[in-house]
Protein backbone atom coordinates (compact mmCIF):
# COMPACT_ATOMS: atom_id res chain seq x y z
CA UNK A 1 0.00 0.00 0.00
CA UNK A 2 1.49 3.12 -1.24
CA UNK A 3 0.17 6.37 0.58
CA UNK A 4 0.75 9.60 -0.89
CA UNK A 5 3.52 11.80 0.59
CA UNK A 6 2.03 15.02 2.05
CA UNK A 7 5.32 16.29 3.77
CA UNK A 8 3.46 19.54 4.95
CA UNK A 9 0.91 17.62 6.91
CA UNK A 10 3.35 15.28 8.46
CA UNK A 11 5.75 18.46 9.62
CA UNK A 12 1.77 20.14 11.18
CA UNK A 13 2.01 16.71 12.44
CA UNK A 14 5.68 16.23 14.55
CA UNK A 15 5.02 20.17 15.42
CA UNK A 16 1.68 19.24 17.32
CA UNK A 17 3.07 15.93 18.84
CA UNK A 18 6.20 18.02 19.92
CA UNK A 19 3.58 20.66 21.93
CA UNK A 20 2.04 17.29 23.56
CA UNK A 21 5.64 15.99 24.38
CA UNK A 22 6.50 19.10 26.40
CA UNK A 23 3.37 20.20 27.65
CA UNK A 24 3.12 15.97 29.13
CA UNK A 25 6.39 16.18 30.86
CA UNK A 26 6.01 19.90 31.77
CA UNK A 27 2.58 19.34 33.70
CA UNK A 28 3.80 15.69 35.11
CA UNK A 29 6.86 17.65 36.17
CA UNK A 30 8.75 14.41 35.10
CA UNK A 31 9.97 12.68 32.06
CA UNK A 32 12.24 12.70 29.31
CA UNK A 33 12.02 15.92 26.70
CA UNK A 34 15.45 15.36 24.84
CA UNK A 35 15.52 12.04 23.15
CA UNK A 36 11.53 12.39 22.52
CA UNK A 37 11.54 15.39 20.53
CA UNK A 38 14.58 14.19 18.51
CA UNK A 39 12.64 11.18 17.74
CA UNK A 40 9.27 12.34 16.73
CA UNK A 41 10.29 12.75 12.92
CA UNK A 42 11.01 8.87 13.20
CA UNK A 43 7.59 8.15 14.63
CA UNK A 44 5.65 10.59 13.04
CA UNK A 45 6.93 8.84 9.58
CA UNK A 46 5.97 5.42 10.78
CA UNK A 47 2.94 5.91 11.95
CA UNK A 48 1.18 8.12 9.64
CA UNK A 49 2.59 7.25 6.80
CA UNK A 50 4.21 4.02 6.85
CA UNK A 51 3.05 1.89 9.30
CA UNK A 52 -0.30 -0.42 8.58
CA UNK A 53 -2.55 -0.21 12.08
CA UNK A 54 -6.00 0.77 13.40
CA UNK A 55 -6.55 2.48 16.28
CA UNK A 56 -10.18 1.05 16.24
CA UNK A 57 -8.48 -2.93 15.96
CA UNK A 58 -5.69 -2.62 18.13
CA UNK A 59 -4.93 -6.19 18.13
CA UNK A 60 -5.64 -6.46 14.36
CA UNK A 61 -3.46 -9.64 13.56
CA UNK A 62 -1.88 -8.01 10.52
CA UNK A 63 -0.92 -4.83 11.64
CA UNK A 64 2.57 -3.65 11.94
CA UNK A 65 4.12 -3.40 15.47
CA UNK A 66 6.38 -0.41 16.78
CA UNK A 67 8.17 -0.93 19.83
CA UNK A 68 9.97 1.81 21.44
CA UNK A 69 13.08 0.07 22.97
CA UNK A 70 14.27 3.38 24.79
CA UNK A 71 11.89 2.89 26.74
CA UNK A 72 11.83 6.27 28.16
CA UNK A 73 10.96 8.17 25.65
CA UNK A 74 6.90 7.46 26.18
CA UNK A 75 5.77 11.05 25.71
CA UNK A 76 6.60 10.80 21.93
CA UNK A 77 4.61 7.31 21.58
CA UNK A 78 1.73 8.47 24.34
CA UNK A 79 1.33 11.98 22.27
CA UNK A 80 1.15 9.71 19.06
CA UNK A 81 -1.24 6.81 20.07
CA UNK A 82 -3.64 9.70 21.81
CA UNK A 83 -3.17 11.97 18.66
CA UNK A 84 -4.10 8.18 16.38
CA UNK A 85 -6.93 7.68 18.87
CA UNK A 86 -5.94 4.70 20.81
CA UNK A 87 -6.83 6.55 23.65
CA UNK A 88 -8.31 9.72 24.79
CA UNK A 89 -6.23 12.89 24.99
CA UNK A 90 -7.34 13.84 27.74
CA UNK A 91 -5.32 10.74 29.43
CA UNK A 92 -2.11 12.72 28.31
CA UNK A 93 -2.65 14.86 31.63
CA UNK A 94 -2.67 11.75 33.68
CA UNK A 95 1.07 10.40 32.17
CA UNK A 96 3.35 9.38 35.51
CA UNK A 97 0.17 10.01 37.68
CA UNK A 98 -0.98 7.17 40.17
CA UNK A 99 -3.64 5.28 38.77
CA UNK A 100 -2.81 6.28 35.03
CA UNK A 101 -2.20 3.64 32.16
CA UNK A 102 0.57 5.70 31.02
CA UNK A 103 3.30 4.54 32.99
CA UNK A 104 6.98 6.61 33.15
CA UNK A 105 7.85 3.81 30.73
CA UNK A 106 5.91 1.62 28.27
CA UNK A 107 3.64 -0.84 30.20
CA UNK A 108 1.80 -3.33 27.06
CA UNK A 109 -0.82 -4.88 29.09
CA UNK A 110 -2.44 -1.51 30.18
CA UNK A 111 -2.21 0.73 27.68
CA UNK A 112 -3.89 0.30 24.04
CA UNK A 113 -1.73 0.52 21.02
CA UNK A 114 1.91 -0.46 23.39
CA UNK A 115 3.19 -3.72 22.08
CA UNK A 116 6.18 -4.49 24.77
CA UNK A 117 6.79 -3.33 27.74
CA UNK A 118 10.46 -2.02 27.43
CA UNK A 119 12.00 0.41 30.42
CA UNK A 120 15.26 -1.26 31.02
CA UNK A 121 17.53 -0.56 28.34
CA UNK A 122 17.95 -3.64 25.56
CA UNK A 123 15.00 -5.86 26.53
CA UNK A 124 13.18 -4.05 23.77
CA UNK A 125 14.72 -5.07 20.63
CA UNK A 126 15.30 -8.61 22.58
CA UNK A 127 11.25 -9.00 22.77
CA UNK A 128 10.56 -6.97 19.56
CA UNK A 129 12.72 -10.03 17.62
CA UNK A 130 10.98 -12.58 19.63
CA UNK A 131 7.84 -11.35 18.18
CA UNK A 132 9.38 -11.37 14.51
CA UNK A 133 10.22 -14.79 14.68
CA UNK A 134 6.36 -15.92 15.38
CA UNK A 135 5.42 -13.65 12.96
CA UNK A 136 8.03 -15.23 10.95
CA UNK A 137 7.15 -18.68 11.82
CA UNK A 138 3.41 -18.56 11.15
CA UNK A 139 4.90 -16.95 7.79
CA UNK A 140 3.17 -14.17 8.54
CA UNK A 141 4.03 -10.71 6.46
CA UNK A 142 3.90 -6.95 8.54
CA UNK A 143 7.03 -5.83 10.16
CA UNK A 144 8.35 -4.75 13.75
CA UNK A 145 9.85 -1.34 13.55
CA UNK A 146 12.22 -1.14 16.66
CA UNK A 147 13.61 2.04 17.58
CA UNK A 148 16.64 2.16 20.10
CA UNK A 149 18.48 4.78 21.65
CA UNK A 150 22.67 5.33 20.75
CA UNK A 151 23.37 5.36 24.45
CA UNK A 152 21.01 2.07 24.46
CA UNK A 153 22.94 -0.09 22.25
CA UNK A 154 25.98 -0.31 24.84
CA UNK A 155 24.13 -2.89 26.75
CA UNK A 156 24.98 -5.91 25.74
CA UNK A 157 21.38 -7.78 25.40
CA UNK A 158 21.30 -5.47 22.11
CA UNK A 159 24.11 -7.64 20.58
CA UNK A 160 22.83 -10.71 21.51
CA UNK A 161 19.06 -9.53 19.90
CA UNK A 162 21.51 -8.73 16.76
CA UNK A 163 23.00 -12.23 16.83
CA UNK A 164 19.89 -13.74 17.32
CA UNK A 165 17.51 -11.91 14.27
CA UNK A 166 20.34 -12.42 11.88
CA UNK A 167 20.37 -15.78 12.49
CA UNK A 168 16.71 -16.58 12.05
CA UNK A 169 17.19 -13.97 8.89
CA UNK A 170 14.25 -11.48 10.74
CA UNK A 171 14.09 -9.38 7.30
CA UNK A 172 10.42 -8.27 9.20
CA UNK A 173 12.48 -6.76 11.30
CA UNK A 174 13.52 -2.51 10.75
CA UNK A 175 15.10 -1.07 13.46
CA UNK A 176 16.40 2.51 13.88
CA UNK A 177 19.44 3.68 15.89
CA UNK A 178 18.37 7.36 17.13
CA UNK A 179 21.91 8.56 16.69
CA UNK A 180 22.13 11.74 18.43
CA UNK A 181 25.15 11.58 20.16
CA UNK A 182 23.89 12.07 23.62
CA UNK A 183 23.27 10.05 26.85
CA UNK A 184 22.37 11.01 30.25
CA UNK A 185 26.14 11.75 31.25
CA UNK A 186 27.35 13.35 28.11
CA UNK A 187 28.41 12.60 24.37
CA UNK A 188 28.25 8.95 23.69
CA UNK A 189 31.70 8.74 22.18
CA UNK A 190 33.14 10.08 25.58
CA UNK A 191 31.31 8.27 27.61
CA UNK A 192 31.17 4.61 25.55
CA UNK A 193 32.21 5.07 22.26
CA UNK A 194 29.85 3.41 19.86
CA UNK A 195 31.82 4.60 16.21
CA UNK A 196 32.43 3.20 13.89
CA UNK A 197 28.81 2.19 14.01
CA UNK A 198 27.62 1.01 10.54
CA UNK A 199 30.74 -1.52 10.28
CA UNK A 200 29.53 -3.08 13.48
CA UNK A 201 25.91 -3.26 12.93
CA UNK A 202 27.10 -5.04 9.20
CA UNK A 203 29.51 -7.26 10.67
CA UNK A 204 26.97 -8.32 12.80
CA UNK A 205 24.71 -9.63 9.50
CA UNK A 206 22.55 -6.42 9.58
CA UNK A 207 21.50 -4.24 6.67
CA UNK A 208 22.61 -1.27 7.45
CA UNK A 209 21.35 2.57 5.92
CA UNK A 210 22.04 6.15 7.42
CA UNK A 211 19.87 8.67 7.16
CA UNK A 212 19.22 12.03 8.90
CA UNK A 213 16.30 11.01 11.13
CA UNK A 214 14.91 14.20 11.08
CA UNK A 215 14.15 14.73 7.74
CA UNK A 216 10.76 12.88 6.56
CA UNK A 217 11.39 11.82 2.77
CA UNK A 218 14.77 10.36 4.00
CA UNK A 219 13.04 7.89 6.54
CA UNK A 220 10.36 6.81 4.34
CA UNK A 221 12.86 6.10 1.85
CA UNK A 222 15.18 4.50 4.02
CA UNK A 223 11.92 2.03 5.18
CA UNK A 224 11.22 1.15 1.65
CA UNK A 225 14.87 0.22 0.86
CA UNK A 226 14.96 -1.88 4.15
CA UNK A 227 11.49 -3.55 2.85
CA UNK A 228 13.02 -4.67 -0.26
CA UNK A 229 16.10 -6.27 1.74
CA UNK A 230 15.41 -10.07 1.52
CA UNK A 231 16.76 -12.55 4.55
CA UNK A 232 18.48 -10.07 6.75
CA UNK A 233 17.29 -7.50 9.58
CA UNK A 234 17.56 -4.07 8.10
CA UNK A 235 19.12 -1.57 10.87
CA UNK A 236 18.65 2.38 10.15
CA UNK A 237 21.38 4.70 12.17
CA UNK A 238 18.96 7.88 11.94
CA UNK A 239 20.83 11.14 12.88
CA UNK A 240 19.14 12.91 15.00
CA UNK A 241 19.07 16.42 17.10
CA UNK A 242 18.22 15.99 20.61
CA UNK A 243 15.99 18.36 21.90
CA UNK A 244 14.62 18.77 18.14
CA UNK A 245 12.05 21.87 17.59
CA UNK A 246 13.44 23.78 20.81
CA UNK A 247 16.36 25.96 20.50
CA UNK A 248 17.34 25.77 23.98
CA UNK A 249 16.53 22.11 24.48
CA UNK A 250 18.82 20.79 21.06
CA UNK A 251 21.97 19.16 21.43
CA UNK A 252 22.05 19.58 25.11
CA UNK A 253 21.95 16.23 27.08
CA UNK A 254 21.44 18.11 30.10
CA UNK A 255 17.30 18.00 28.60
CA UNK A 256 17.72 14.24 28.88
CA UNK A 257 15.48 13.68 32.03
CA UNK A 258 15.08 17.48 33.65
CA UNK A 259 11.15 18.84 32.92
CA UNK A 260 10.87 22.36 31.99
CA UNK A 261 10.20 24.96 34.86
CA UNK A 262 7.51 27.38 33.64
CA UNK A 263 9.25 30.09 31.65
CA UNK A 264 10.90 27.52 29.62
CA UNK A 265 7.74 25.51 28.98
CA UNK A 266 6.04 28.79 27.82
CA UNK A 267 9.21 29.51 25.64
CA UNK A 268 9.08 26.24 24.28
CA UNK A 269 5.44 26.20 23.08
CA UNK A 270 6.19 29.47 21.59
CA UNK A 271 8.77 28.28 19.63
CA UNK A 272 6.81 25.36 18.24
CA UNK A 273 3.69 27.53 17.54
CA UNK A 274 5.76 30.16 15.59
CA UNK A 275 7.75 27.11 13.94
CA UNK A 276 11.57 28.83 14.95
CA UNK B 1 15.28 -47.30 45.15
CA UNK B 2 14.86 -46.52 41.70
CA UNK B 3 16.57 -42.90 40.82
CA UNK B 4 15.50 -40.46 37.48
CA UNK B 5 16.33 -37.10 37.16
CA UNK B 6 13.66 -34.58 37.66
CA UNK B 7 15.38 -32.80 34.00
CA UNK B 8 13.51 -35.75 32.51
CA UNK B 9 10.68 -35.21 33.60
CA UNK B 10 10.62 -31.55 32.53
CA UNK B 11 11.45 -32.98 28.90
CA UNK B 12 9.19 -35.70 29.39
CA UNK B 13 6.65 -33.23 30.36
CA UNK B 14 7.25 -31.33 27.39
CA UNK B 15 6.64 -33.65 24.89
CA UNK B 16 3.65 -34.98 26.32
CA UNK B 17 2.30 -31.55 26.05
CA UNK B 18 3.42 -30.73 22.64
CA UNK B 19 0.99 -32.94 21.07
CA UNK B 20 -1.96 -31.19 21.81
CA UNK B 21 -0.52 -27.51 22.35
CA UNK B 22 0.53 -26.18 19.08
CA UNK B 23 2.02 -22.91 20.73
CA UNK B 24 4.05 -24.58 22.62
CA UNK B 25 7.68 -23.93 21.52
CA UNK B 26 10.86 -24.59 23.49
CA UNK B 27 14.18 -22.25 23.72
CA UNK B 28 17.55 -23.06 25.40
CA UNK B 29 20.81 -21.40 25.40
CA UNK B 30 23.80 -23.81 24.42
CA UNK B 31 22.80 -26.29 27.36
CA UNK B 32 20.24 -28.57 25.57
CA UNK B 33 22.05 -31.66 25.96
CA UNK B 34 22.09 -30.95 29.78
CA UNK B 35 18.69 -29.38 30.33
CA UNK B 36 17.55 -32.13 27.87
CA UNK B 37 15.67 -30.36 26.03
CA UNK B 38 17.74 -31.63 22.92
CA UNK B 39 15.48 -34.72 23.26
CA UNK B 40 12.58 -31.88 22.52
CA UNK B 41 14.80 -30.44 19.64
CA UNK B 42 15.12 -34.27 18.09
CA UNK B 43 10.95 -34.68 17.55
CA UNK B 44 9.95 -31.15 16.93
CA UNK B 45 13.02 -29.16 15.55
CA UNK B 46 10.70 -26.69 13.79
CA UNK B 47 9.62 -25.94 17.53
CA UNK B 48 12.95 -25.83 19.05
CA UNK B 49 15.30 -22.11 19.27
CA UNK B 50 18.58 -22.78 20.58
CA UNK B 51 19.65 -19.11 21.51
CA UNK B 52 22.90 -19.98 22.13
CA UNK B 53 24.90 -18.44 25.24
CA UNK B 54 22.32 -15.44 26.05
CA UNK B 55 20.27 -15.82 28.79
CA UNK B 56 19.21 -12.69 28.66
CA UNK B 57 18.13 -12.25 25.06
CA UNK B 58 16.36 -15.63 25.48
CA UNK B 59 13.65 -14.41 28.24
CA UNK B 60 13.28 -11.10 26.15
CA UNK B 61 12.30 -13.27 22.92
CA UNK B 62 10.18 -15.87 24.99
CA UNK B 63 7.95 -12.70 26.44
CA UNK B 64 8.05 -11.82 22.42
CA UNK B 65 6.72 -14.89 21.48
CA UNK B 66 4.22 -15.13 24.27
CA UNK B 67 2.74 -11.25 23.16
CA UNK B 68 2.18 -12.98 19.67
CA UNK B 69 0.33 -16.01 21.41
CA UNK B 70 3.19 -18.63 21.64
CA UNK B 71 3.92 -21.27 24.62
CA UNK B 72 7.32 -20.84 24.66
CA UNK B 73 9.45 -22.63 27.69
CA UNK B 74 13.28 -20.95 27.96
CA UNK B 75 15.21 -23.43 29.15
CA UNK B 76 18.79 -23.02 31.12
CA UNK B 77 20.64 -23.78 34.51
CA UNK B 78 18.74 -21.78 37.18
CA UNK B 79 21.85 -19.39 38.37
CA UNK B 80 21.57 -18.07 34.63
CA UNK B 81 17.96 -17.45 34.55
CA UNK B 82 17.62 -16.12 37.85
CA UNK B 83 21.16 -14.01 38.24
CA UNK B 84 22.54 -13.60 34.86
CA UNK B 85 18.74 -12.50 33.16
CA UNK B 86 17.28 -11.47 36.65
CA UNK B 87 16.29 -8.09 35.15
CA UNK B 88 14.56 -9.86 31.93
CA UNK B 89 13.03 -12.35 34.17
CA UNK B 90 11.50 -9.40 36.20
CA UNK B 91 10.60 -6.78 33.76
CA UNK B 92 10.27 -8.68 30.40
CA UNK B 93 7.72 -11.46 31.57
CA UNK B 94 7.17 -10.77 35.15
CA UNK B 95 5.66 -7.49 35.12
CA UNK B 96 3.60 -7.80 32.14
CA UNK B 97 2.88 -10.86 33.29
CA UNK B 98 3.21 -13.04 29.97
CA UNK B 99 2.73 -16.69 29.79
CA UNK B 100 6.09 -17.82 29.98
CA UNK B 101 7.51 -20.72 31.49
CA UNK B 102 11.06 -21.04 32.98
CA UNK B 103 12.53 -24.19 32.53
CA UNK B 104 15.41 -24.27 35.18
CA UNK B 105 17.67 -26.88 35.60
CA UNK B 106 20.99 -27.68 37.68
CA UNK B 107 19.20 -26.17 40.69
CA UNK B 108 20.57 -27.04 44.54
CA UNK B 109 24.03 -27.78 45.38
CA UNK B 110 24.33 -31.17 43.85
CA UNK B 111 25.22 -30.33 40.32
CA UNK B 112 28.34 -31.57 41.09
CA UNK B 113 32.12 -30.80 39.95
CA UNK B 114 31.18 -27.38 38.47
CA UNK B 115 31.18 -25.52 42.03
CA UNK B 116 29.84 -22.66 43.68
CA UNK B 117 29.72 -20.47 40.18
CA UNK B 118 27.00 -23.37 38.68
CA UNK B 119 25.12 -23.91 41.97
CA UNK B 120 21.87 -21.80 41.99
CA UNK B 121 21.03 -21.87 46.15
CA UNK B 122 19.18 -18.12 45.74
CA UNK B 123 16.79 -18.70 42.76
CA UNK B 124 14.23 -19.46 44.65
CA UNK B 125 14.55 -16.29 46.69
CA UNK B 126 14.63 -13.93 43.49
CA UNK B 127 12.34 -15.53 41.37
CA UNK B 128 9.48 -15.51 44.07
CA UNK B 129 10.38 -11.89 45.06
CA UNK B 130 8.81 -11.22 41.97
CA UNK B 131 5.12 -10.09 42.13
CA UNK B 132 3.39 -12.27 39.21
CA UNK B 133 5.84 -14.76 39.27
CA UNK B 134 4.54 -18.68 39.87
CA UNK B 135 7.35 -20.83 41.89
CA UNK B 136 7.30 -24.81 41.28
CA UNK B 137 10.18 -26.94 43.18
CA UNK B 138 9.27 -30.94 41.84
CA UNK B 139 10.46 -33.60 44.88
CA UNK B 140 11.36 -36.40 41.67
CA UNK B 141 11.14 -37.60 38.17
CA UNK B 142 7.04 -37.53 38.18
CA UNK B 143 6.16 -34.19 39.79
CA UNK B 144 8.67 -32.35 37.52
CA UNK B 145 6.40 -34.06 34.74
CA UNK B 146 3.45 -33.15 36.79
CA UNK B 147 4.75 -29.45 36.95
CA UNK B 148 5.80 -29.10 33.63
CA UNK B 149 1.95 -29.60 32.61
CA UNK B 150 0.60 -27.91 34.77
CA UNK B 151 2.64 -25.03 34.17
CA UNK B 152 1.29 -25.08 30.59
CA UNK B 153 -1.87 -25.27 31.87
CA UNK B 154 -2.14 -22.09 34.01
CA UNK B 155 -1.92 -18.99 32.28
CA UNK B 156 1.29 -16.43 33.09
CA UNK B 157 5.11 -16.75 34.54
CA UNK B 158 6.23 -19.90 36.27
CA UNK B 159 9.81 -20.56 37.35
CA UNK B 160 10.19 -23.96 37.23
CA UNK B 161 12.79 -25.63 39.16
CA UNK B 162 14.73 -28.93 38.32
CA UNK B 163 18.21 -30.37 39.48
CA UNK B 164 21.15 -32.14 37.74
CA UNK B 165 21.64 -35.93 39.35
CA UNK B 166 18.95 -38.60 39.41
CA UNK B 167 17.17 -38.84 42.38
CA UNK B 168 15.11 -41.24 44.61
CA UNK B 169 11.28 -41.20 43.15
CA UNK B 170 8.87 -40.87 45.57
CA UNK B 171 6.01 -42.53 45.21
CA UNK B 172 4.12 -40.24 48.07
CA UNK B 173 4.12 -37.69 45.77
CA UNK B 174 2.59 -38.85 43.09
CA UNK B 175 -0.45 -37.52 44.15
CA UNK B 176 -2.68 -35.59 42.04
CA UNK B 177 -0.68 -31.94 41.77
CA UNK B 178 -2.26 -28.74 41.86
CA UNK B 179 -0.58 -25.18 41.98
CA UNK B 180 -0.57 -23.65 45.40
CA UNK B 181 -1.25 -27.37 47.36
CA UNK B 182 0.66 -28.72 49.04
CA UNK B 183 1.01 -32.77 49.43
CA UNK B 184 0.52 -34.16 52.82
CA UNK B 185 2.74 -37.60 52.81
CA UNK B 186 2.76 -38.49 56.72
CA UNK B 187 0.33 -37.50 59.66
CA UNK B 188 1.61 -36.52 63.14
CA UNK B 189 1.06 -34.07 65.38
CA UNK B 190 4.39 -33.19 67.53
CA UNK B 191 6.08 -31.31 64.81
CA UNK B 192 6.01 -30.60 61.07
CA UNK B 193 8.42 -31.13 58.69
CA UNK B 194 7.64 -29.25 55.41
CA UNK B 195 10.39 -29.85 52.50
CA UNK B 196 10.59 -28.88 49.17
CA UNK B 197 12.05 -29.86 46.18
CA UNK B 198 14.11 -33.07 46.68
CA UNK B 199 14.53 -32.88 49.89
CA UNK B 200 10.59 -34.75 50.44
CA UNK B 201 12.68 -37.56 50.41
CA UNK B 202 15.22 -36.59 52.95
CA UNK B 203 12.17 -35.72 54.98
CA UNK B 204 10.51 -38.95 55.10
CA UNK B 205 13.36 -41.08 55.90
CA UNK B 206 13.69 -38.30 59.18
CA UNK B 207 10.14 -39.04 60.01
CA UNK B 208 11.02 -42.23 60.45
CA UNK B 209 13.72 -42.23 62.40
CA UNK B 210 11.58 -39.81 64.36
CA UNK B 211 9.42 -42.34 65.30
CA UNK B 212 11.65 -44.87 65.86
CA UNK B 213 12.55 -42.09 68.90
CA UNK B 214 9.02 -42.10 69.84
CA UNK B 215 8.63 -38.52 67.83
CA UNK B 216 5.64 -38.31 65.57
CA UNK B 217 5.85 -35.93 62.72
CA UNK B 218 4.16 -34.66 60.40
CA UNK B 219 5.73 -34.31 56.61
CA UNK B 220 4.41 -31.49 54.20
CA UNK B 221 6.04 -31.34 51.01
CA UNK B 222 5.59 -27.55 49.49
CA UNK B 223 6.12 -28.08 45.17
CA UNK B 224 4.62 -24.84 44.87
CA UNK B 225 6.93 -21.97 46.86
CA UNK B 226 4.76 -19.83 45.43
CA UNK B 227 1.57 -19.28 46.03
CA UNK B 228 2.23 -21.10 49.17
CA UNK B 229 -0.20 -22.94 50.52
CA UNK B 230 -0.66 -21.20 53.32
CA UNK B 231 -3.58 -23.15 55.05
CA UNK B 232 -1.53 -26.36 55.24
CA UNK B 233 0.94 -23.73 57.07
CA UNK B 234 -1.42 -22.53 59.39
CA UNK B 235 -2.74 -25.97 60.51
CA UNK B 236 0.81 -27.15 60.81
CA UNK B 237 1.97 -24.08 63.07
CA UNK B 238 -1.51 -24.42 65.05
CA UNK B 239 -1.56 -28.35 65.49
CA UNK B 240 1.75 -29.47 65.98
CA UNK B 241 3.69 -25.71 67.17
CA UNK B 242 7.25 -26.47 65.95
CA UNK B 243 8.22 -26.72 62.11
CA UNK B 244 10.95 -27.78 60.27
CA UNK B 245 11.88 -26.40 56.99
CA UNK B 246 14.24 -28.31 54.43
CA UNK B 247 15.22 -26.68 51.18
CA UNK B 248 18.46 -27.29 48.71
CA UNK B 249 18.76 -23.66 48.32
CA UNK B 250 19.61 -20.69 51.29
CA UNK B 251 18.11 -20.29 54.51
CA UNK B 252 17.64 -16.76 52.84
CA UNK B 253 14.65 -15.98 50.79
CA UNK B 254 13.23 -19.72 50.28
CA UNK B 255 10.71 -21.99 51.28
CA UNK B 256 11.90 -21.77 55.08
CA UNK B 257 11.01 -17.84 55.38
CA UNK B 258 8.28 -18.34 52.88
CA UNK B 259 6.67 -20.72 55.82
CA UNK B 260 7.98 -18.21 58.55
CA UNK B 261 6.39 -15.45 56.91
CA UNK B 262 3.06 -17.10 57.25
CA UNK B 263 3.30 -18.65 61.03
CA UNK B 264 5.08 -14.95 62.03
CA UNK B 265 1.34 -13.23 61.48
CA UNK B 266 -0.99 -16.21 61.88
CA UNK B 267 0.63 -18.60 64.22
CA UNK B 268 3.43 -17.81 65.74
CA UNK B 269 5.63 -20.53 66.11
CA UNK B 270 9.37 -22.11 66.05
CA UNK B 271 10.30 -22.29 62.81
CA UNK B 272 14.42 -24.20 61.86
CA UNK B 273 15.63 -23.75 58.93
CA UNK B 274 17.31 -27.17 57.35
CA UNK B 275 19.10 -25.03 53.72
CA UNK B 276 22.62 -23.32 52.83
CA UNK B 277 23.35 -21.46 55.99
CA UNK B 278 24.45 -18.31 53.72
CA UNK B 279 27.46 -19.48 51.93
CA UNK B 280 28.60 -20.48 48.71
CA UNK B 281 29.28 -24.08 48.09
CA UNK B 282 31.57 -25.80 46.00
CA UNK B 283 33.04 -28.55 43.91
CA UNK B 284 32.54 -32.16 44.58
CA UNK B 285 30.32 -34.79 44.45
CA UNK B 286 26.79 -34.76 44.60
CA UNK B 287 26.51 -36.87 47.64
CA UNK B 288 29.41 -35.37 49.34
CA UNK B 289 28.08 -31.44 49.09
CA UNK B 290 24.58 -32.76 50.07
CA UNK B 291 26.18 -34.46 53.06
CA UNK B 292 28.84 -31.54 53.88
CA UNK B 293 26.15 -28.80 53.73
CA UNK B 294 23.72 -30.40 56.13
CA UNK B 295 20.72 -31.81 53.17
CA UNK B 296 19.92 -35.36 54.88
CA UNK B 297 17.83 -36.86 56.60
CA UNK B 298 20.31 -36.57 59.96
CA UNK B 299 20.43 -32.92 59.64
CA UNK B 300 16.44 -32.86 60.16
CA UNK B 301 16.69 -35.17 62.80
CA UNK B 302 18.73 -32.84 64.73
CA UNK B 303 16.98 -29.81 64.02
CA UNK B 304 14.03 -31.94 65.12
CA UNK B 305 15.79 -32.84 68.59
CA UNK B 306 16.91 -29.35 69.01
CA UNK B 307 13.10 -28.25 68.52
CA UNK B 308 11.85 -30.90 70.93
CA UNK B 309 13.96 -29.37 73.71
CA UNK B 310 13.01 -25.83 73.34
CA UNK B 311 9.48 -25.09 75.52
CA UNK B 312 6.69 -23.97 73.34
Amino acid sequence: MTKELDLSALKAKSRKIRKEIVSMVYHANSGHLGGSLGATDIVVALYYHIMNHDADNPQWAQRDRFILSKGHCTPVIYAVLADCSYFPTEDLKTFRRPGSHLQGHPFQPKTPGIEASTGTLGLGISTGVGMALAAKVRKENHYYYILCGDGEIQEGQVWEAAMFANKYKLDNVIAFVDRNYLQTDGNSEVVMPLNPLKPKWESFGWHVLEIDGNDFTQVISAVEEAKKMKGKPSMIIARTVKGKGVSFMENEASWHGTPPKKEEYERAIKELNDGV
Amino acid sequence: MEYKQTRMGYVHGLLELARSIPELVVLDADVAKATKTAEFEAVYPERFFNCGVQEQNMLSVAAGLALEGFLPFASTFGVFATCRAGDQMRNSVAYPKLNVKIGATHCGISTGGDGASHQSIEDIAIARSFPNMTVLVPGDYEEAKQCTIAAAKFKGPVYLRFGRDAYPVVEELHGKFEIGKAKFLKGGNELTIITTGIMACEGLIAAETLAKEGCDARVIHMPTVKPIDRQAIVSAACETRRIITVEEHSIIGGLGEAVAGVTAEVCPCYVLRVGVKDVFGESGESNELLNKYGLRAANIVNAARQLLRMSI
